[in-house]
Order: C-alpha cells, then structure tokens, then sequence
C-alpha cells in the first residue's frame, strides 16, 4: 500500500518536473515555426547506415515531396546530448541555453512530429503542459480554500447561515458552465493578454468549483461541531476560532488531500476543454487544450494522429491523481477505523 | 409484436418508395422551341445524392437570401438569359435571341415557344412581366431588387406579343444581359393569386405541398423532409435536350441530405452515401486523393477561385464613440500611413500561406482579381517577394523605431501592437491570422490573434466598429467587375475599412469612384478593362486591404457520375445538373448489398 502511494508520488514527481524544467527538456522553442515542415510526422531514428551500427543514433532530414515526407538521406545528423541551443528561463529565475537533447541545423527532431504551422508537438507539449497543470493547480487551491472556508462557516454557524451557502453551492453545481462561459466571454474586452488570460481561468475554474469541497467540508464540520469533547472545549470556554482550528478543522484534513487529487486532473481537463473552445489561452503559447483544437477538423484528426499525444498526456496525468486520490482515500480510511 | 408491425410499415414504405417511379420525360412535339446542348450523352435513370451544410431557408427565387437556399432553387428555376459556368461567358436560357440597341439601353428578347412549366402550363411573356413586377415590388424586398434599379430608377419591362419583351434601362449598362443571371422565371398562374393578395413573402416556404412548387429548371420537387433530406424528380417537361434529342436532365432524382460541416459532409462521401462535394478545403481534398483508389472518386482541382481573403484594418471614422473606441483610434494614426500598410504587406509570407494554409493548393494574391478571373486579372500588377529588410526601411522612413527588446515603437514611443479579429469557426482564416501574426513579430510588432464568432465579428466589423484589424474575405460570385462596385464605391455597403463615406476620404478613393462609376456605363470591354485595371492598379498601391491568397476550387464525385465538369463559379459542381448523369447502376446496387 505505502510502496503504491510512493510510486505514484514519484510518477507525479516527474509529470511535473518535466514540464517545470520544459525549457530543458525541449529541444525548440514552442512558438518556432518550420513552414517547410507542417504536419511533420515523428522523427525516425537510426541506428545503422551503409557503414554499420552507431551507439549514437542518428537521423536524416525531413523534405517535403508533394503531399508525404521524405528522408534526405544524403546526410546524416547525429543526436547530440547537452547541446546548446535557443535560450530558456526555467521558473523564471534560471537562464540557460543547455538543452537535454538537439540535432544539427537544418535537420529537425520531432519526437512527436510537427503541427500544421511545422512547430514541435514534443516542445509545444511540454511548455503546454505548464499552462494546464499550473492552471489545474493553482484553481484546486483556491477552490478548496474557498470551499473550505464557506463549508466550515456553513457547518459551523448552521441555521440561515447554512441554508443560504448551501443553497447558493446547489445553484453553482446546476448552472450549465461552458454555455455560461461562452456568454461571459462575448462582454470581456477583445483582446486578453495571456498572463491576463491564465489568470482568469484559474480564478473561474477555481471559483466555480468551491461548491463539492464546501459541501464536504461542511458535513464533516457538522459532525464534528457535535462531538463530545468539542462540546467539553466550548464548556471550559474556548471561542469559536479556537475551536475551529484546533478541533473542527483538523478533521477536515484528509478529505481535503482527497478532493485535491480529484480536483487537479478535473481542472485540467477543465483548462484544456476552454482552451479547446477558444475561450483559453490563445495562440501561440500552447496548451493543451487549444494544442488539441486543431483536432476539431476531420482531416487533421485522420491523418495527423500524433498529434492525440496531448490527449495522452491528460489520459496519463489523469490516471496518475486518480489513483493517487484512491490510495489516499484507502490510507485515510485505514486510519479512522 | 409492435416492432414486428413498425417493421412491416418500414418495408412497406420503403417499397412504395421503390416503386413509385420517376416521371419519364414527355415526348419532344415540333412546337417546342427547345434548346440543345453539347456534351456527352449520357443515360437515363438513376438519382444523386449531394450533401448540404443545411436545410433550405425557403423555396421562394425572390426572397431566398442564402447561399443553401439558393443552392436547391438553382435547380428548380430558370432563367432568361444565364452566364455558363464552364465558358463565364453569357448564353440564352428561356429567351432563345435578344437584340440591344445602339445605344446600350433596350434589350428586345424573343422567348422560347411552346415550353412548359414542371406542372405542364405554358410558359409566355406574362409570365417574364409577372416575375419583374415581383422583384421590383418594394414591398417584397427581393435582395435582386438592387441589380434591376439603376441610378434610383428601375429597369422598365414591356410585353411586345406573347413570345417578345422589351427592357429599357435608364442608362446604358455595361453588361447588363449578366444581371438577368439568376432571375428565375415565376408562374404566373400559381403565383398571381397570393402576390395579389399581400402573401408573396411567406408563399413557397418549405411546408408547401410539392405540387405548388412549379417552376422552369430541370427539377421540381418532390418530397420535403424536415431535418432530413429534399427529394427532386425530374422535370417531364423541361426545355433542353441532348445532342441527340433526348429531353434533359437524365436523372430521376437529385437528392440534398442536410449533413452539416463540410467535414460531415466528406465523411459522408467517404462513406459512400453522396456522390457530389461541391467544394472541398485543401485538407480535406488531400484526404480525399489518398482515398481516391478505393472510394473510386473524380477529384477536381479547378485553380484560384474568384473569392480574395485579406487583411484589413480599421480606417472607420471613430470621432462619434470617441470615448468608447480612444484606444482604437489611438492606433488609426498607425493604420492610415500608407507605408504602416507598406511594410506590413511586405512582410507577409504569403508562399507560407499557400503552403500551409492550403497545402499549395492556393494562389498568392497582390490585388482583388485574382488569377481565377482571366478576363479581368490585371497582370501589371506587380508581385513582389517578401521583404522584410524593404519592411523596416518603409518603418524606418515613417518615424517608427526598435527598442532593445526589439519591439517597434512609434514616434511618440508608444510599443506598437494591434489584435486581429477573425471567424473561429474558418480554419483557414484563423490559420492565416497565426501566420500573419508570426510574420509581423519579425518586425517587432506584436499582434494578438482573436477568434469571434463568425456573427459577433460583423457585427464589429459593420455596426460598431470595435476592431483593429480583421481577416476577411469576399468575392467568388460573378468575375464581373459590376458586383464588385459596393466594396470599391466610396459610398458602398461593403467598403470595409472605412464604412459610410458621405464623400471619398482621399484622393484615390475618389479616383476609385470615378473609375467604377465610368466603367459600369461603358459597353466596350477593352475600355472597361482598361478603367478597372486602373482601380486594381490603385487598390494595390494604397493598401485598403492588404491581399493574402485565395484558395483553388476543389471538388469531387464518385467515378461513375457523367458529364461532371465543375466550374470556378458558384454553383461550382451542380450547374449543369441537368447533364449529370450516372455511367452505371451496378456499383450503386454492389454497394447497397454490402451495407
């Protein structure tokens, strides 16, 4: 069980770290386009030519012949570790020009092929997945704040108090979201910036849905607030902040760390379904979602597949907090029994 | 027991379907005054089927304003004298000759004798004065009315004797025989009544029985089903033949499926279910020829279409919503220097759009005539490769500068950035907008790409004026200069980037005028291409649009449809319908028994 939950903490680690040190990891800049290369597919890689087998694999250049691609295979291109390359700022604080992999120019590595503007799916991915995740994140943090304090205050104070947010948070989980959305995006001013953008969609992913955790929350604050021993604190005369932070809220705990893992991927799939409708970040910062729009044309969807690899990597991310969610759940049970 | 009873009813109908036959065309009679046509002769029998975005507005020739309605209605209407799509030259329809006056401004046209309407009523010169006395009825508000009204005068219709009208204009018109393109011809004797009695508008909308829609075209209706389909039979009574004197069209039915998108609508043909695509995106095309073998397809690439996308900016007069529009028309100081637009069409890659926008199915485009429009393409025009060294030199001489970020700021030092709206739901458009905004970040100017819904960003465009900058396109109908006259005319409704000009704005907008209003009343064409060189000339020198590219028609039908020879203008594949025609019924038959 605890070996399970290490595991996929260290998946999660990963997930993440890779897209944090994107830049790294990357071998282009995501907003670089190859007119020459649109719709490139995955790069193949070698290991043997006329002259024998290489250690070090090596591939050929892409060309454009009518309506497939071709290797050129005249030259061969090495695959250099550690290469310098375009400059990068991970975290906005490191600056390097180090990246963990790159071929020489003019030849291209697309481990998962090339969009219809000839950019990395690979690069694109990793840079999207910052905008997704961070976004996934940061909207489960303010939305659990959020719903813990109104669930807290609702369970706490009860009576009209309790009926009115409760009855509020039935109203925001039956309003329809994305229609909503479409309609509020038609009075924001035309153009956002995407700082500006990401922002907004943290703040309406997150508030949007403080409404389960609240509920939660609440329940277990209801209970707890007529437990014996918090009736005994407020006997020896404990004020409500104390007893709140001391009795009430501590029982909310592992919930909590529960709703957090379900939320994160829900808000990601929340970010990537606006982006998808254009209602997210816009072109050319990716993401995950407005990387997936291009699949809303039949064509594309066909013939293109590898550019599904950000449906995959949101599959991936997914199944990761899912099981995650569900080991905690398993743990935090064990415990209370 | 009740799905063994749907059953039964299913098949039943589905046989009753089977059996009740098409008309069979009616015997040719020496009274007719038919028209013959060149082409392959093909055989009768059969139906196509033809995917459509969606379902017709309305049946009525006089009021349908959509492209899907008048889709359908081309089929079941005539017209007197018609522009052939293949030659885009004119050709007698239901008026077999006419004869014009030195003077350019009567038009004496002989109708066609002895034919009928689809319901067997003769067809005369009552008829010709009913249908012009429908769409110069104010009251109907026909979106034809426009062409037939010329200085705020109307054209005059005369019956000379049963087979002979008279039209007189107000003045001469160049070209007028183009405007009688698309006018179909009305019964009287069904339509009379209603017109009479106020209810023109709302007759032949889509719930009328099949049997009052009565017209002239190779097909009439019959059977409507909402959501679904429109089923046409052939016209037993139509007034063209084959070369060998077989009564056109040859096939039974022509059937629309209302599918959706154009990619429902390639899935569908991919599946087997339509025989026709009218007109294909470049994607789906090449999708469509890696297919070719076994979908067993005609694709066609027909070259540049006639329509022209473009880049415009906002040159509206914005001093009346100054307080709401400032940062806008902050910006206009920018847009209105000429070498601004200079260097931003320099700039643009538009190989790189061919390229990726259309997968080198398109063409580059420097001016409105495009290539598509060999009788008016002005090749003087010069095309000039994309700079952008030429760029910063025209940025340069116009007091713009670089900071050391490499942004590009104005002379007050302001960063110079706009945002161009485009459509969400064109691809293409969108596409152009990602690659114009990479092409300008080159420059040092940064461009924000804005999807709008394809309503809300006109709304922008012609009410409020609340845009920067937008990708556009127009054009595609007829290659004459004349439809063209409301974009260029400094008072015309589509003078995008700056709308409602009480008077021309500039000198050459004012040049512009005069040479389009010179044109339309010159009946020699090498004067009127010398006139409408001179304003291509113009628009390409001053920028009003800045030119992108146009796309090639494309088109496709299964192997087995005859005759199929789509044109550049709309409608592109379906215009000779009545020549279409299916070489066998096996593989249709082979197919049914897979499915």
């Amino acid at each position: 069980m605890r070996t399970k939950t290490l595991i996929l903490l260290l998946a999660l680690a990963i997930l993440h770290l890779m897209v944090i040190f994107a830049g790294f990891i990357a071998p282009y800049d995501p907003g670089a386009q190859n007119r020459e290369l649109p719709y490139a597919p995955p790069t193949r890689l070698h290991f043997f030519d006329a002259s024998g087998f290489h250690l070090r694999p090596f591939l050929y250049a892409s060309v454009l012949a009518l309506d497939s691609y071709q290797e050129d295979q005249t030259r061969e291109y090495p695959v250099h570790l550690l290469a310098r390359g375009g400059s990068y700022t991970i975290l906005g604080i490191l600056r390097s020009n180090v990246h963990l992999f790159r071929v020489d120019e003019p030849a291209r590595i697309f481990v998962f092929g090339a969009d219809g503007y000839g950019r990395d799916e690979f690069s694109r991915l990793l840079y999207g997945g910052q905008m997704s995740l961070a976004a996934g994140v940061l909207a489960t943090l303010l939305s659990l704040a959020a719903g813990t304090v109104i669930g807290t205050v609702s369970g706490y104070y009860g009576k009209w108090v309790d009926e009115s947010l409760m009855g509020s948070a039935e109203l925001f989980l039956s309003l329809p979201w994305l229609y909503f959305l479409i309609a509020v995006r038609a009075f924001l001013p035309l153009h956002l910036s995407p700082a500006g953008t990401f922002l907004l969609l943290i703040c309406v992913i997150g508030l949007i849905g403080w409404a389960r955790p609240a509920r939660l929350v609440r329940g277990i604050v209801l209970s707890a607030r007529g437990r014996n021993y918090v009736s005994a604190a407020r006997g020896f005369g404990a004020s409500d902040f104390y007893l709140l932070r001391r009795h009430v809220f501590p029982e909310t705990f592992g919930v909590l760390l529960t709703q957090a893992a379900l939320l994160v991927p829900q808000y990601v799939a929340a970010e990537a379904t606006l982006s998808f409708f254009g209602l997210g970040v816009s072109e050319p910062v990716p993401s995950w979602g407005n990387m997936l729009s291009t699949l809303q044309q039949y064509s594309v969807l066909v013939s293109y597949g590898w550019l599904l690899a950000p449906a995959g990597a949101l599959v991936v991310t997914s199944v990761i907090y899912w099981l995650l969610a569900d080991a905690l759940h398993s743990r935090l049970k064990s415990y209370s029994i | 027991m009740q799905v063994i009873a749907r059953l039964a009813l299913f098949v039943c109908l589905l046989a009753a379907r089977c059996i009740a036959a098409a008309p069979t065309p009616a015997p040719l009679s020496p009274a007719e005054e038919l028209q013959r046509v060149d082409g392959e002769v093909g055989r009768y029998g059969g139906h196509l089927v033809v995917g459509q975005r969606s379902e017709p507005k309305t049946l009525n020739p006089v009021t349908a304003a959509d492209a899907v309605s008048r889709e359908v209605i081309g089929r079941l209407m005539a017209d007197l004298i018609t522009i052939n799509r293949g030659s885009q030259q004119i050709e007698p329809g239901l008026a077999k000759s006419w004869t014009t006056s030195a003077d350019g401004r009567t038009f004496t046209l002989k109708l066609r004798k002895g034919i009928r309407f689809s319901d067997g009523h003769p067809f005369d010169a009552d008829d010709v004065i009913f249908s012009f006395t429908v769409y110069l009825d104010e009251a109907v508000n026909s979106p034809q009315r426009d062409l037939l009204v010329i200085d705020g005068k109307p054209l005059t219709v005369t019956k000379l004797d049963q087979y002979t009208v008279r039209f007189a204009l107000p003045r001469p018109y160049a070209a007028a025989e183009r405007i009688f393109d698309g006018l179909a011809m009305l019964p009287k004797h069904i339509l009379e009544k209603p017109y009479r009695e106020g209810r023109f508008v709302q007759t032949w909308a889509l719930n009328t029985s099949p049997a009052e829609f009565v017209g002239l075209g190779p097909f009439r209706v019959k059977e409507y089903l909402a959501g679904q389909r429109i089923v046409l039979e052939r016209n037993p009574y139509y007034w063209r033949t084959d070369g060998d004197n077989h009564r056109l069209p040859y096939l039974d039915e022509l059937v629309f499926l209302f599918v959706g998108s154009e990619d429902a609508q390639v899935m569908r043909f991919e599946a087997g279910e339509t025989d026709v695509v009218n007109r294909l995106s470049a994607e789906n095309f090449a999708l469509l020829a890696r297919e070719r073998t076994r979908t067993g397809s005609q694709l066609v690439d027909l070259g540049p279409s006639l329509d022209y996308n473009f880049l415009v900016f906002n040159l509206n007069d914005l001093s009346a919503e100054k307080k709401k529009l400032d940062t806008i028309s902050a910006k206009q100081a920018w847009f209105r220097d000429l070498k601004f637009r200079q260097a931003v069409s320099a700039a643009v890659d538009r190989d790189s759009i061919v390229r990726l926008v259309y997968g080198s199915r398109g063409t580059a485009l420097w001016g409105n005539v495009g290539p598509g429009n060999k009788l008016w393409v002005n090749q003087a025009i010069p095309h000039p490769q994309r700079s952008l060294e030429t760029s910063r030199q025209l940025l340069k001489s116009a007091g713009f500068s670089w900071n050391n970020a490499g942004q590009l700021l104005d002379s007050s030092g302001k960063a110079v950035e706009f945002s161009i709206v485009s459509s969400s739901s064109n691809t293409q458009r969108m596409k152009m907008a990602t690659l114009v905004q990479d092409d300008l970040a080159h420059l040092g100017i940064q461009v924000h790409v804005v999807p709008l819904d394809f309503r809300a960003m006109l709304d922008r465009m012609f009410q409020s004026f609340d845009y920067e900058a937008a990708i556009m396109g127009l054009g595609g109908g007829d290659p004459d200069p004349n439809p063209e006259m409301n974009v260029w005319l400094s008072s015309g409704s589509t003078h995008l980037w700056h709308l409602g000009e009480t008077q021309p704005a500039s000198d050459w907008e004012q040049e512009i005028d005069r040479l389009m209003q010179q044109q339309m009343i010159t009946l020699n064409y090498e004067k009127r291409k010398r006139l409408y060189d001179r304003v291509q000339q113009i628009v390409a020198e001053n920028l009003p649009f800045i030119f992108l590219a146009t796309a090639n028609v494309l088109t496709g039908a299964k192997a087995q449809v005859g005759n199929f020879h789509p044109a550049v203008l709309d409608h592109y594949t379906l215009w000779n319908v009545d020549q279409l025609y299916l070489r066998t019924e096996a593989r249709r038959v082979e197919r049914a028994g897979v499915r």
